[in-house]
Protein backbone atom coordinates (compact mmCIF):
# COMPACT_ATOMS: atom_id res chain seq x y z
CA UNK A 1 0.00 0.00 0.00
CA UNK A 2 3.43 2.31 1.13
CA UNK A 3 4.47 1.63 -2.00
CA UNK A 4 1.29 2.41 -4.32
CA UNK A 5 1.06 5.64 -2.29
CA UNK A 6 4.76 6.18 -3.20
CA UNK A 7 4.69 5.56 -7.18
CA UNK A 8 1.79 8.00 -6.94
CA UNK A 9 3.52 10.65 -5.64
CA UNK A 10 6.17 9.83 -8.05
CA UNK A 11 4.11 9.54 -11.33
CA UNK A 12 2.17 12.90 -10.26
CA UNK A 13 4.46 14.88 -11.62
CA UNK A 14 3.69 12.97 -15.13
CA UNK A 15 -0.55 13.33 -14.04
CA UNK A 16 0.75 17.46 -13.89
CA UNK A 17 2.12 17.31 -17.00
CA UNK A 18 -0.91 16.26 -18.67
CA UNK A 19 -3.21 18.14 -16.54
CA UNK A 20 -0.88 21.33 -18.11
CA UNK A 21 -2.23 19.97 -21.92
CA UNK A 22 -5.41 18.81 -21.26
CA UNK A 23 -7.15 20.89 -19.12
CA UNK A 24 -5.14 23.97 -19.57
CA UNK A 25 -4.20 23.97 -23.17
CA UNK A 26 -7.33 22.21 -23.97
CA UNK A 27 -5.14 19.87 -26.24
CA UNK A 28 -5.26 16.05 -25.90
CA UNK A 29 -1.36 15.25 -26.38
CA UNK A 30 -0.66 11.78 -26.67
CA UNK A 31 3.13 12.47 -27.27
CA UNK A 32 3.03 11.25 -23.59
CA UNK A 33 3.79 7.51 -23.73
CA UNK A 34 6.73 8.40 -25.71
CA UNK A 35 8.31 11.29 -24.07
CA UNK A 36 7.90 8.97 -20.75
CA UNK A 37 10.26 6.84 -21.57
CA UNK A 38 12.66 8.94 -23.88
CA UNK A 39 12.67 10.71 -20.23
CA UNK A 40 13.79 7.19 -18.72
CA UNK A 41 16.30 6.15 -21.69
CA UNK A 42 18.28 9.40 -21.14
CA UNK A 43 18.36 8.73 -17.36
CA UNK A 44 19.36 5.36 -17.78
CA UNK A 45 21.92 5.90 -20.11
CA UNK A 46 23.48 8.69 -18.81
CA UNK A 47 23.92 7.37 -15.44
CA UNK A 48 25.54 4.17 -17.28
CA UNK A 49 27.59 6.00 -18.60
CA UNK A 50 28.82 7.61 -15.68
CA UNK A 51 26.93 10.80 -15.31
CA UNK A 52 25.73 12.38 -12.09
CA UNK A 53 22.13 11.34 -11.25
CA UNK A 54 20.86 14.48 -11.39
CA UNK A 55 22.74 15.84 -14.36
CA UNK A 56 21.21 13.12 -16.58
CA UNK A 57 17.53 13.73 -15.01
CA UNK A 58 17.71 17.13 -16.28
CA UNK A 59 18.78 16.02 -19.68
CA UNK A 60 15.85 13.69 -19.87
CA UNK A 61 13.61 16.71 -18.33
CA UNK A 62 15.32 18.71 -21.38
CA UNK A 63 15.00 15.84 -23.84
CA UNK A 64 10.99 15.50 -23.02
CA UNK A 65 10.83 18.85 -23.52
CA UNK A 66 12.12 19.00 -27.10
CA UNK A 67 9.79 15.78 -27.74
CA UNK A 68 7.02 18.20 -27.16
CA UNK A 69 8.18 20.99 -29.41
CA UNK A 70 8.21 19.13 -32.02
CA UNK A 71 4.68 18.00 -31.71
CA UNK A 72 3.73 21.50 -30.91
CA UNK A 73 5.90 22.51 -34.42
CA UNK A 74 4.08 19.86 -36.20
CA UNK A 75 0.52 21.42 -34.73
CA UNK A 76 1.09 25.32 -35.32
CA UNK A 77 3.69 24.90 -38.23
CA UNK A 78 2.80 21.86 -39.85
CA UNK A 79 -1.39 23.10 -39.28
CA UNK A 80 -2.03 18.86 -38.23
CA UNK A 81 -4.29 17.76 -35.66
CA UNK A 82 -3.13 17.88 -32.10
CA UNK A 83 -4.39 14.13 -31.25
CA UNK A 84 -2.60 12.83 -34.71
CA UNK A 85 0.47 15.48 -33.82
CA UNK A 86 0.99 13.47 -30.67
CA UNK A 87 0.56 10.12 -32.45
CA UNK A 88 3.31 11.17 -35.09
CA UNK A 89 5.78 12.21 -32.47
CA UNK A 90 5.01 9.13 -30.08
CA UNK A 91 5.47 6.84 -33.16
CA UNK A 92 8.45 8.95 -33.35
CA UNK A 93 9.97 8.61 -30.11
CA UNK A 94 9.76 4.79 -29.71
CA UNK A 95 12.73 4.82 -32.66
CA UNK A 96 14.30 7.48 -31.31
CA UNK A 97 14.10 5.69 -27.84
CA UNK A 98 15.34 2.68 -28.90
CA UNK A 99 18.06 4.58 -30.93
CA UNK A 100 18.95 6.41 -27.38
CA UNK A 101 19.56 3.26 -25.35
CA UNK A 102 21.00 1.06 -28.03
CA UNK A 103 18.59 -1.86 -27.05
CA UNK A 104 15.18 -2.74 -25.48
CA UNK A 105 16.26 -2.54 -21.93
CA UNK A 106 18.76 -0.54 -19.90
CA UNK A 107 19.60 -1.94 -16.24
CA UNK A 108 20.81 -0.03 -13.45
CA UNK A 109 20.74 -2.40 -10.90
CA UNK A 110 24.49 -1.34 -9.75
CA UNK A 111 24.49 2.18 -10.55
CA UNK A 112 24.56 4.86 -8.33
CA UNK A 113 20.97 6.72 -9.17
CA UNK A 114 19.36 9.85 -6.92
CA UNK A 115 17.14 6.58 -5.20
CA UNK A 116 20.14 5.03 -3.98
CA UNK A 117 20.57 6.80 -0.24
CA UNK A 118 16.97 5.90 0.02
CA UNK A 119 17.37 1.87 -1.23
CA UNK A 120 20.94 1.92 1.12
CA UNK A 121 18.81 3.36 3.92
CA UNK A 122 16.43 0.85 3.40
CA UNK A 123 13.54 3.49 3.33
CA UNK A 124 11.77 2.66 0.07
CA UNK A 125 7.64 2.03 1.09
CA UNK A 126 8.22 3.77 4.52
CA UNK A 127 6.74 7.32 5.93
CA UNK A 128 10.09 8.60 5.18
CA UNK A 129 10.07 8.14 1.91
CA UNK A 130 6.35 8.74 1.18
CA UNK A 131 7.14 11.75 3.19
CA UNK A 132 9.92 12.74 0.55
CA UNK A 133 7.94 11.90 -2.38
CA UNK A 134 5.42 14.21 -1.20
CA UNK A 135 7.73 17.23 -0.70
CA UNK A 136 9.00 16.57 -4.55
CA UNK A 137 5.17 16.50 -5.84
CA UNK A 138 4.24 19.48 -3.59
CA UNK A 139 7.27 21.60 -4.87
CA UNK A 140 6.19 20.61 -8.65
CA UNK A 141 2.77 21.34 -7.84
CA UNK A 142 3.45 25.05 -6.44
CA UNK A 143 5.94 25.84 -9.11
CA UNK A 144 2.86 25.12 -11.89
CA UNK A 145 0.63 27.17 -9.84
CA UNK A 146 3.09 29.85 -9.62
CA UNK A 147 3.33 29.62 -13.10
CA UNK A 148 -0.32 29.30 -13.98
CA UNK A 149 -0.92 32.55 -12.15
CA UNK A 150 2.07 34.72 -14.04
CA UNK A 151 1.26 36.89 -16.98
CA UNK A 152 2.39 34.02 -18.96
CA UNK A 153 0.75 31.51 -17.35
CA UNK A 154 -2.35 33.69 -17.37
CA UNK A 155 -2.02 33.87 -21.30
CA UNK A 156 -1.37 30.33 -21.64
CA UNK A 157 -4.70 29.38 -19.11
CA UNK A 158 -6.51 31.65 -21.85
CA UNK A 159 -5.04 29.96 -25.03
CA UNK A 160 -6.91 27.21 -24.16
CA UNK A 161 -9.86 29.03 -22.70
CA UNK A 162 -10.46 31.17 -25.18
CA UNK A 163 -7.80 31.24 -27.87
CA UNK A 164 -9.73 34.21 -30.32
CA UNK A 165 -9.79 36.42 -27.13
CA UNK A 166 -6.45 35.80 -26.15
CA UNK A 167 -4.36 36.78 -29.40
CA UNK A 168 -6.93 40.01 -29.97
CA UNK A 169 -4.94 41.41 -26.53
CA UNK A 170 -1.29 40.49 -28.30
CA UNK A 171 -0.64 36.96 -27.43
CA UNK A 172 0.69 34.42 -30.10
CA UNK A 173 -1.28 31.22 -29.00
CA UNK A 174 1.02 29.23 -31.17
CA UNK A 175 3.84 29.60 -28.60
CA UNK A 176 2.15 29.26 -26.21
CA UNK A 177 0.89 25.88 -27.35
CA UNK A 178 4.59 25.43 -28.31
CA UNK A 179 5.70 26.30 -24.65
CA UNK A 180 2.86 24.58 -22.41
CA UNK A 181 3.73 21.11 -24.53
CA UNK A 182 7.57 21.32 -24.31
CA UNK A 183 6.88 22.20 -20.13
CA UNK A 184 3.84 19.26 -19.78
CA UNK A 185 6.81 17.01 -21.97
CA UNK A 186 9.61 18.04 -19.66
CA UNK A 187 7.26 16.90 -16.60
CA UNK A 188 6.45 13.61 -18.20
CA UNK A 189 9.91 13.23 -19.12
CA UNK A 190 11.61 14.02 -15.70
CA UNK A 191 8.78 11.67 -14.00
CA UNK A 192 10.14 8.79 -16.54
CA UNK A 193 13.67 9.73 -15.48
CA UNK A 194 12.84 9.27 -11.68
CA UNK A 195 10.55 6.55 -12.59
CA UNK A 196 13.73 4.52 -14.07
CA UNK A 197 16.14 5.18 -11.26
CA UNK A 198 12.60 3.84 -9.06
CA UNK A 199 12.47 0.27 -10.47
CA UNK A 200 16.43 0.43 -11.72
CA UNK A 201 15.88 0.04 -15.57
CA UNK A 202 14.57 1.66 -18.59
CA UNK A 203 12.31 -0.11 -20.54
CA UNK A 204 11.11 0.59 -24.34
CA UNK A 205 7.93 -0.88 -23.47
CA UNK A 206 7.28 1.81 -19.95
CA UNK A 207 5.52 4.35 -21.45
CA UNK A 208 2.45 2.33 -22.84
CA UNK A 209 -1.07 3.70 -21.51
CA UNK A 210 1.13 6.71 -19.68
CA UNK A 211 -1.29 9.16 -21.22
CA UNK A 212 -4.24 6.82 -19.95
CA UNK A 213 -2.92 6.78 -16.36
CA UNK A 214 -2.47 10.49 -16.54
CA UNK A 215 -5.84 11.32 -17.83
CA UNK A 216 -7.41 9.06 -15.23
CA UNK A 217 -5.30 10.73 -12.47
CA UNK A 218 -6.65 14.02 -13.99
CA UNK A 219 -10.19 13.20 -14.18
CA UNK A 220 -10.14 10.84 -10.86
CA UNK A 221 -8.77 14.02 -8.70
CA UNK A 222 -11.14 16.22 -10.34
CA UNK A 223 -14.19 14.28 -9.30
CA UNK A 224 -12.85 14.02 -6.18
CA UNK A 225 -11.70 18.01 -5.27
CA UNK A 226 -13.58 19.72 -8.33
CA UNK A 227 -11.54 22.55 -10.50
CA UNK A 228 -13.06 25.86 -9.26
CA UNK A 229 -9.67 27.47 -8.80
CA UNK A 230 -6.28 26.72 -10.35
CA UNK A 231 -4.80 25.65 -7.32
CA UNK A 232 -7.41 22.66 -6.66
CA UNK A 233 -7.47 21.70 -9.91
CA UNK A 234 -3.77 21.05 -9.90
CA UNK A 235 -3.67 19.68 -6.06
CA UNK A 236 -6.49 16.81 -7.39
CA UNK A 237 -4.40 16.15 -10.07
CA UNK A 238 -1.79 14.72 -7.57
CA UNK A 239 -4.29 13.30 -5.73
CA UNK A 240 -5.74 11.49 -8.39
CA UNK A 241 -2.39 9.74 -9.15
CA UNK A 242 -2.38 8.31 -5.36
CA UNK A 243 -6.01 7.43 -5.85
CA UNK A 244 -5.52 5.87 -9.32
CA UNK A 245 -1.97 4.01 -7.91
CA UNK A 246 -3.95 2.72 -5.19
CA UNK A 247 -6.81 1.55 -6.70
CA UNK A 248 -4.48 -0.53 -9.12
CA UNK A 249 -2.86 -1.80 -6.38
CA UNK A 250 -6.10 -3.13 -4.97
CA UNK A 251 -7.37 -4.83 -7.79
CA UNK A 252 -3.97 -6.45 -8.53
CA UNK A 253 -4.13 -7.69 -4.50
CA UNK A 254 -7.97 -8.63 -5.09
CA UNK A 255 -6.81 -11.34 -7.68
CA UNK A 256 -6.17 -9.70 -11.01
CA UNK A 257 -3.22 -10.15 -13.35
CA UNK A 258 -0.87 -7.58 -14.05
CA UNK A 259 -1.49 -7.83 -17.81
CA UNK A 260 -5.04 -6.63 -16.98
CA UNK A 261 -3.37 -3.37 -16.07
CA UNK A 262 -4.22 -1.69 -19.36
CA UNK A 263 -8.00 -2.59 -19.13
CA UNK A 264 -8.25 -2.02 -15.53
CA UNK A 265 -7.12 1.64 -16.57
CA UNK A 266 -8.63 2.11 -19.18
CA UNK A 267 -12.12 1.55 -17.46
CA UNK A 268 -11.47 3.00 -14.48
CA UNK A 269 -10.79 6.60 -16.86
CA UNK A 270 -14.43 5.56 -18.53
CA UNK A 271 -15.52 5.41 -15.12
CA UNK A 272 -14.60 8.80 -13.73
CA UNK A 273 -16.05 9.90 -16.91
CA UNK A 274 -19.88 8.66 -17.02
CA UNK A 275 -20.37 7.68 -13.41
CA UNK A 276 -20.53 11.19 -12.27
CA UNK A 277 -23.31 12.23 -14.71
CA UNK A 278 -25.24 10.33 -12.88
CA UNK A 279 -27.88 11.73 -10.28
CA UNK A 280 -26.14 14.51 -8.36
CA UNK A 281 -22.84 14.61 -10.76
CA UNK A 282 -25.02 15.69 -13.59
CA UNK A 283 -23.99 18.93 -14.29
CA UNK A 284 -20.26 18.64 -14.07
CA UNK A 285 -20.14 15.39 -16.07
CA UNK A 286 -22.01 16.80 -18.71
CA UNK A 287 -19.05 19.61 -19.19
CA UNK A 288 -16.54 16.78 -18.97
CA UNK A 289 -18.65 14.98 -21.86
CA UNK A 290 -18.86 17.93 -23.70
CA UNK A 291 -15.35 18.00 -23.34
CA UNK A 292 -14.67 14.96 -24.42
CA UNK A 293 -16.90 14.88 -27.35
CA UNK A 294 -15.64 18.22 -28.80
CA UNK A 295 -12.45 16.72 -28.69
CA UNK A 296 -13.56 13.56 -30.69
CA UNK A 297 -15.36 15.37 -33.37
CA UNK A 298 -12.19 17.62 -34.23
CA UNK A 299 -11.26 17.14 -37.92
CA UNK A 300 -7.80 15.64 -38.43
CA UNK A 301 -6.25 18.36 -40.36
CA UNK A 302 -7.36 21.91 -39.73
CA UNK A 303 -7.55 24.64 -42.41
CA UNK A 304 -5.35 27.10 -42.69
CA UNK A 305 -6.62 29.98 -41.63
CA UNK B 1 -5.09 57.65 -37.17
CA UNK B 2 -6.79 55.05 -39.24
CA UNK B 3 -6.09 54.69 -42.93
CA UNK B 4 -7.89 51.92 -45.13
CA UNK B 5 -6.83 52.29 -48.98
CA UNK B 6 -7.83 50.34 -51.80
CA UNK B 7 -8.77 47.53 -49.75
CA UNK B 8 -10.12 44.24 -51.90
CA UNK B 9 -11.99 40.65 -49.97
CA UNK B 10 -13.09 38.09 -52.14
CA UNK B 11 -14.46 34.93 -50.11
CA UNK B 12 -13.43 31.43 -52.44
CA UNK B 13 -12.07 33.62 -55.26
CA UNK B 14 -12.20 32.01 -58.70
CA UNK B 15 -15.35 29.52 -57.71
CA UNK B 16 -18.89 29.67 -58.45
CA UNK B 17 -19.32 30.54 -54.80
CA UNK B 18 -17.09 33.93 -55.07
CA UNK B 19 -18.53 36.51 -53.04
CA UNK B 20 -16.96 40.33 -53.37
CA UNK B 21 -17.36 41.25 -49.46
CA UNK B 22 -15.03 44.43 -49.73
CA UNK B 23 -14.81 45.78 -53.10
CA UNK B 24 -11.94 48.91 -53.24
CA UNK B 25 -12.66 50.63 -49.82
CA UNK B 26 -11.23 53.43 -48.64
CA UNK B 27 -11.82 54.98 -45.42
CA UNK B 28 -9.76 57.81 -43.22
CA UNK B 29 -10.16 58.27 -39.46
CA UNK B 30 -8.66 61.48 -37.63
CA UNK B 31 -7.25 60.62 -34.15
CA UNK B 32 -10.64 60.52 -32.01
CA UNK B 33 -12.96 60.00 -34.78
CA UNK B 34 -16.31 57.93 -33.75
CA UNK B 35 -17.54 56.49 -37.04
CA UNK B 36 -20.56 54.15 -36.79
CA UNK B 37 -21.19 51.70 -39.15
CA UNK B 38 -24.45 50.76 -41.19
CA UNK B 39 -25.73 48.49 -44.00
CA UNK B 40 -27.43 45.51 -44.47
CA UNK B 41 -26.26 42.18 -43.77
CA UNK B 42 -23.71 40.92 -45.60
CA UNK B 43 -22.96 44.04 -46.90
CA UNK B 44 -19.08 43.68 -45.51
CA UNK B 45 -18.82 45.67 -42.61
CA UNK B 46 -17.56 42.72 -40.48
CA UNK B 47 -15.08 41.90 -42.59
CA UNK B 48 -13.82 45.59 -43.10
CA UNK B 49 -13.24 45.37 -39.05
CA UNK B 50 -11.52 41.93 -39.69
CA UNK B 51 -9.41 43.05 -42.33
CA UNK B 52 -8.40 46.30 -39.89
CA UNK B 53 -7.81 43.62 -37.01
CA UNK B 54 -6.02 41.68 -38.93
CA UNK B 55 -8.31 38.66 -38.34
CA UNK B 56 -8.44 38.75 -41.96
CA UNK B 57 -6.15 39.43 -44.51
CA UNK B 58 -7.34 41.27 -48.03
CA UNK B 59 -6.45 40.70 -51.00
CA UNK B 60 -5.14 44.12 -52.09
CA UNK B 61 -5.13 47.65 -50.33
CA UNK B 62 -3.10 48.40 -47.37
CA UNK B 63 -4.01 49.05 -43.54
CA UNK B 64 -2.15 52.20 -41.47
CA UNK B 65 -2.36 52.60 -38.41
CA UNK B 66 -1.29 56.28 -36.98
CA UNK B 67 0.89 56.57 -39.92
CA UNK B 68 2.43 53.12 -39.60
CA UNK B 69 1.90 49.93 -42.54
CA UNK B 70 0.12 46.88 -40.39
CA UNK B 71 -1.10 45.38 -43.60
CA UNK B 72 1.45 42.34 -43.20
CA UNK B 73 0.89 42.21 -39.36
CA UNK B 74 -0.84 39.31 -37.73
CA UNK B 75 -3.58 39.83 -35.78
CA UNK B 76 -1.71 39.23 -32.57
CA UNK B 77 1.13 41.80 -33.61
CA UNK B 78 -1.90 44.55 -34.34
CA UNK B 79 -3.61 43.36 -30.96
CA UNK B 80 -0.94 46.20 -29.10
CA UNK B 81 -3.07 49.43 -31.37
CA UNK B 82 -6.49 47.84 -30.92
CA UNK B 83 -9.48 47.09 -28.55
CA UNK B 84 -12.65 45.01 -30.18
CA UNK B 85 -15.53 44.31 -28.53
CA UNK B 86 -17.85 41.49 -30.46
CA UNK B 87 -21.45 40.90 -30.56
CA UNK B 88 -21.28 37.39 -29.33
CA UNK B 89 -21.05 38.57 -24.98
CA UNK B 90 -18.91 34.86 -24.83
CA UNK B 91 -16.60 36.27 -27.64
CA UNK B 92 -14.55 39.03 -25.27
CA UNK B 93 -13.62 37.20 -21.98
CA UNK B 94 -12.01 33.79 -20.96
CA UNK B 95 -14.89 32.13 -18.91
CA UNK B 96 -12.75 30.01 -16.66
CA UNK B 97 -10.50 32.17 -15.26
CA UNK B 98 -11.80 35.25 -12.79
CA UNK B 99 -12.58 38.79 -13.49
CA UNK B 100 -9.36 39.83 -11.97
CA UNK B 101 -7.36 37.40 -14.32
CA UNK B 102 -9.26 39.03 -17.50
CA UNK B 103 -8.86 42.42 -16.67
CA UNK B 104 -4.78 41.47 -15.98
CA UNK B 105 -4.34 39.78 -19.29
CA UNK B 106 -6.08 42.84 -21.09
CA UNK B 107 -3.59 45.69 -19.06
CA UNK B 108 -1.10 43.53 -20.35
CA UNK B 109 -2.29 44.40 -24.14
CA UNK B 110 0.71 44.69 -26.92
CA UNK B 111 3.31 43.93 -23.83
CA UNK B 112 6.18 41.24 -23.38
CA UNK B 113 4.81 38.79 -20.87
CA UNK B 114 7.23 37.58 -18.64
CA UNK B 115 7.26 35.83 -14.77
CA UNK B 116 5.55 38.32 -12.73
CA UNK B 117 2.31 37.74 -11.02
CA UNK B 118 -0.76 38.76 -13.63
CA UNK B 119 -3.44 40.10 -10.41
CA UNK B 120 -1.34 42.04 -7.41
CA UNK B 121 -2.95 44.26 -5.05
CA UNK B 122 -1.92 47.30 -6.49
CA UNK B 123 -3.82 46.27 -9.81
CA UNK B 124 -7.05 45.01 -7.89
CA UNK B 125 -7.40 48.43 -6.44
CA UNK B 126 -7.39 50.00 -9.99
CA UNK B 127 -9.69 46.84 -11.57
CA UNK B 128 -11.61 47.77 -8.50
CA UNK B 129 -12.04 51.19 -9.26
CA UNK B 130 -12.26 50.84 -13.00
CA UNK B 131 -15.22 48.02 -12.36
CA UNK B 132 -17.02 50.47 -10.38
CA UNK B 133 -17.32 53.01 -13.01
CA UNK B 134 -18.95 50.61 -15.15
CA UNK B 135 -21.97 50.34 -12.25
CA UNK B 136 -22.64 46.26 -12.75
CA UNK B 137 -21.61 45.43 -9.05
CA UNK B 138 -18.68 43.86 -10.50
CA UNK B 139 -16.27 45.44 -7.91
CA UNK B 140 -16.88 43.40 -4.96
CA UNK B 141 -16.24 39.54 -7.40
CA UNK B 142 -13.15 40.15 -8.53
CA UNK B 143 -12.85 36.52 -8.13
CA UNK B 144 -15.93 35.09 -9.95
CA UNK B 145 -15.32 32.88 -12.56
CA UNK B 146 -16.64 35.13 -16.42
CA UNK B 147 -18.91 31.90 -17.17
CA UNK B 148 -20.63 33.12 -13.94
CA UNK B 149 -21.83 36.53 -15.61
CA UNK B 150 -24.57 37.72 -17.27
CA UNK B 151 -24.57 38.77 -20.87
CA UNK B 152 -24.67 42.21 -19.93
CA UNK B 153 -22.11 42.38 -17.12
CA UNK B 154 -19.53 40.30 -19.81
CA UNK B 155 -20.32 42.38 -22.43
CA UNK B 156 -19.18 46.01 -20.23
CA UNK B 157 -16.52 43.82 -19.11
CA UNK B 158 -15.48 43.37 -22.38
CA UNK B 159 -15.64 47.10 -23.06
CA UNK B 160 -13.58 47.71 -20.11
CA UNK B 161 -10.91 45.37 -21.08
CA UNK B 162 -10.74 46.37 -24.75
CA UNK B 163 -10.63 50.36 -24.00
CA UNK B 164 -8.61 50.74 -20.44
CA UNK B 165 -5.15 49.77 -21.69
CA UNK B 166 -5.89 52.62 -23.75
CA UNK B 167 -5.60 51.54 -28.21
CA UNK B 168 -4.85 53.76 -30.70
CA UNK B 169 -8.24 52.11 -32.84
CA UNK B 170 -11.25 50.55 -31.05
CA UNK B 171 -13.20 48.27 -33.18
CA UNK B 172 -16.82 47.53 -31.96
CA UNK B 173 -19.03 45.31 -33.93
CA UNK B 174 -22.78 45.01 -32.93
CA UNK B 175 -21.15 44.82 -29.65
CA UNK B 176 -25.34 45.45 -28.10
CA UNK B 177 -27.00 43.00 -30.71
CA UNK B 178 -27.13 40.12 -28.20
CA UNK B 179 -28.11 42.06 -24.91
CA UNK B 180 -32.10 42.68 -23.81
CA UNK B 181 -32.85 46.86 -24.49
CA UNK B 182 -32.41 47.76 -20.93
CA UNK B 183 -28.86 45.96 -20.89
CA UNK B 184 -28.11 47.57 -24.74
CA UNK B 185 -29.13 50.66 -23.17
CA UNK B 186 -26.88 50.58 -20.58
CA UNK B 187 -23.57 49.31 -22.64
CA UNK B 188 -24.38 52.10 -25.23
CA UNK B 189 -23.88 55.08 -22.28
CA UNK B 190 -20.96 53.12 -21.23
CA UNK B 191 -19.35 53.14 -24.99
CA UNK B 192 -20.34 56.66 -25.00
CA UNK B 193 -18.59 57.56 -21.79
CA UNK B 194 -15.47 55.47 -22.29
CA UNK B 195 -14.50 56.52 -25.60
CA UNK B 196 -14.80 60.32 -24.95
CA UNK B 197 -12.55 59.51 -21.50
CA UNK B 198 -9.90 58.00 -23.97
CA UNK B 199 -10.71 59.90 -26.69
CA UNK B 200 -10.24 56.54 -28.91
CA UNK B 201 -10.68 56.73 -32.41
CA UNK B 202 -13.64 54.09 -32.98
CA UNK B 203 -15.52 52.00 -35.89
CA UNK B 204 -19.05 50.95 -34.28
CA UNK B 205 -21.24 48.81 -36.59
CA UNK B 206 -24.35 48.80 -35.84
CA UNK B 207 -28.16 47.85 -36.77
CA UNK B 208 -29.54 50.29 -34.51
CA UNK B 209 -30.13 53.50 -36.71
CA UNK B 210 -31.19 55.40 -33.39
CA UNK B 211 -27.33 54.07 -31.74
CA UNK B 212 -26.15 54.90 -35.06
CA UNK B 213 -26.93 58.74 -35.16
CA UNK B 214 -26.56 59.03 -31.39
CA UNK B 215 -23.39 58.00 -31.34
CA UNK B 216 -20.10 59.23 -32.71
CA UNK B 217 -19.49 62.01 -35.31
CA UNK B 218 -19.52 61.01 -38.33
CA UNK B 219 -21.59 57.53 -40.35
CA UNK B 220 -20.93 55.51 -43.21
CA UNK B 221 -23.40 53.56 -44.89
CA UNK B 222 -22.01 49.81 -46.46
CA UNK B 223 -23.76 48.30 -48.95
CA UNK B 224 -22.35 45.14 -51.16
CA UNK B 225 -18.55 45.62 -49.88
CA UNK B 226 -18.82 49.27 -50.48
CA UNK B 227 -19.15 52.69 -48.76
CA UNK B 228 -22.18 54.45 -49.87
CA UNK B 229 -22.87 56.98 -47.90
CA UNK B 230 -20.63 59.35 -45.60
CA UNK B 231 -22.00 61.94 -43.16
CA UNK B 232 -19.86 64.08 -41.49
CA UNK B 233 -20.58 65.55 -37.67
CA UNK B 234 -23.25 68.21 -39.29
CA UNK B 235 -24.76 66.36 -41.99
CA UNK B 236 -25.12 63.38 -39.54
CA UNK B 237 -26.36 65.53 -36.52
CA UNK B 238 -29.65 66.69 -39.36
CA UNK B 239 -30.14 63.21 -40.19
CA UNK B 240 -33.14 60.95 -39.30
CA UNK B 241 -33.41 57.26 -38.70
CA UNK B 242 -36.41 57.67 -41.05
CA UNK B 243 -34.18 59.72 -43.73
CA UNK B 244 -31.29 56.69 -43.35
CA UNK B 245 -34.00 54.47 -44.22
CA UNK B 246 -34.78 56.17 -47.34
CA UNK B 247 -31.17 56.06 -48.07
CA UNK B 248 -31.23 52.35 -47.83
CA UNK B 249 -34.09 52.00 -49.86
CA UNK B 250 -32.75 54.13 -52.77
CA UNK B 251 -29.09 52.14 -52.71
CA UNK B 252 -30.78 48.80 -52.46
CA UNK B 253 -33.42 50.26 -55.71
CA UNK B 254 -30.09 51.26 -57.89
CA UNK B 255 -28.71 47.92 -57.29
CA UNK B 256 -31.96 46.20 -58.23
CA UNK B 257 -31.87 48.74 -61.12
CA UNK B 258 -28.38 47.67 -62.04
CA UNK B 259 -29.32 44.34 -62.59
CA UNK B 260 -32.28 44.71 -63.97
CA UNK B 261 -30.04 46.33 -66.71
CA UNK B 262 -27.37 43.11 -66.77
N1 LIG C 1 -15.60 33.65 -43.32
C1 LIG C 1 -16.32 33.85 -44.45
N2 LIG C 1 -16.30 32.94 -45.43
C2 LIG C 1 -17.00 33.15 -46.56
N3 LIG C 1 -17.74 34.22 -46.80
C3 LIG C 1 -17.81 35.17 -45.85
C4 LIG C 1 -17.10 35.03 -44.63
N4 LIG C 1 -17.34 36.12 -43.88
C5 LIG C 1 -18.16 36.89 -44.60
N5 LIG C 1 -18.45 36.34 -45.79
C6 LIG C 1 -19.27 36.91 -46.86
O1 LIG C 1 -18.83 38.23 -47.09
C7 LIG C 1 -19.92 39.12 -47.22
C8 LIG C 1 -19.81 40.21 -46.18
O2 LIG C 1 -20.02 39.64 -44.89
P1 LIG C 1 -19.90 40.44 -43.54
O3 LIG C 1 -19.93 39.48 -42.44
O4 LIG C 1 -18.76 41.38 -43.62
O5 LIG C 1 -21.26 41.28 -43.58
P2 LIG C 1 -21.85 42.24 -42.48
O6 LIG C 1 -22.02 43.54 -43.13
O7 LIG C 1 -21.06 42.21 -41.24
O8 LIG C 1 -23.27 41.58 -42.25
P3 LIG C 1 -24.13 41.41 -40.90
O9 LIG C 1 -24.88 42.67 -40.75
O10 LIG C 1 -25.04 40.28 -41.23
O11 LIG C 1 -23.21 41.12 -39.79
C9 LIG C 1 -21.17 38.27 -47.08
O12 LIG C 1 -21.64 37.99 -48.36
C10 LIG C 1 -20.72 37.03 -46.40
O13 LIG C 1 -21.47 35.93 -46.86
MG1 LIG D 1 -21.39 41.46 -39.23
Amino acid sequence: MMIAVELGLIYAVMALGVYLTFRILDFADLTVDGSFTTGASIAAVGIVSGMPPALATSLALLGGMAAGLVTGLLHTRGRINGLLAGILTQIALYSVNLRIMGKANVPLLRESTLITPLKDADLVGTWASVGMFLAVAVVILALLVWFLHTDIGLAMRATGDNPDMIRSFGVNTDHQKLLGLALSNGLVALCGAIIAQYQGFADIGMGIGMIVAGLASVIIGQAVLGRSSVAIAATAVVLGSVLYRVVIYLALKAGLNPNDMKLISAVLVVLALVVPQWKGFARMGGFMRRRMTAMAETPLVEKEG
Amino acid sequence: MLTIENVRMTFFPGTLNARVALDDVSLQLAPGDFVTVIGSNGAGKSTLLNVVAGTLRADSGTVRIDGRDVTRMSDHQRARYIGRVFQNPAAGTAPHMTIEENLAMALERGRRRGLRLGVTNAKRARFRQELTALEQGLETRLGDWVSLLSGGQRQALSLLMATFSEPKILLLDEHTAALDPQRAALVTRLTAEIVERFGLTTLMVTHNMDQALKLGNRLIMMHEGRIVLDLDAEAKSKMTAKGLLAEFEKVKGDALDDSLLQ
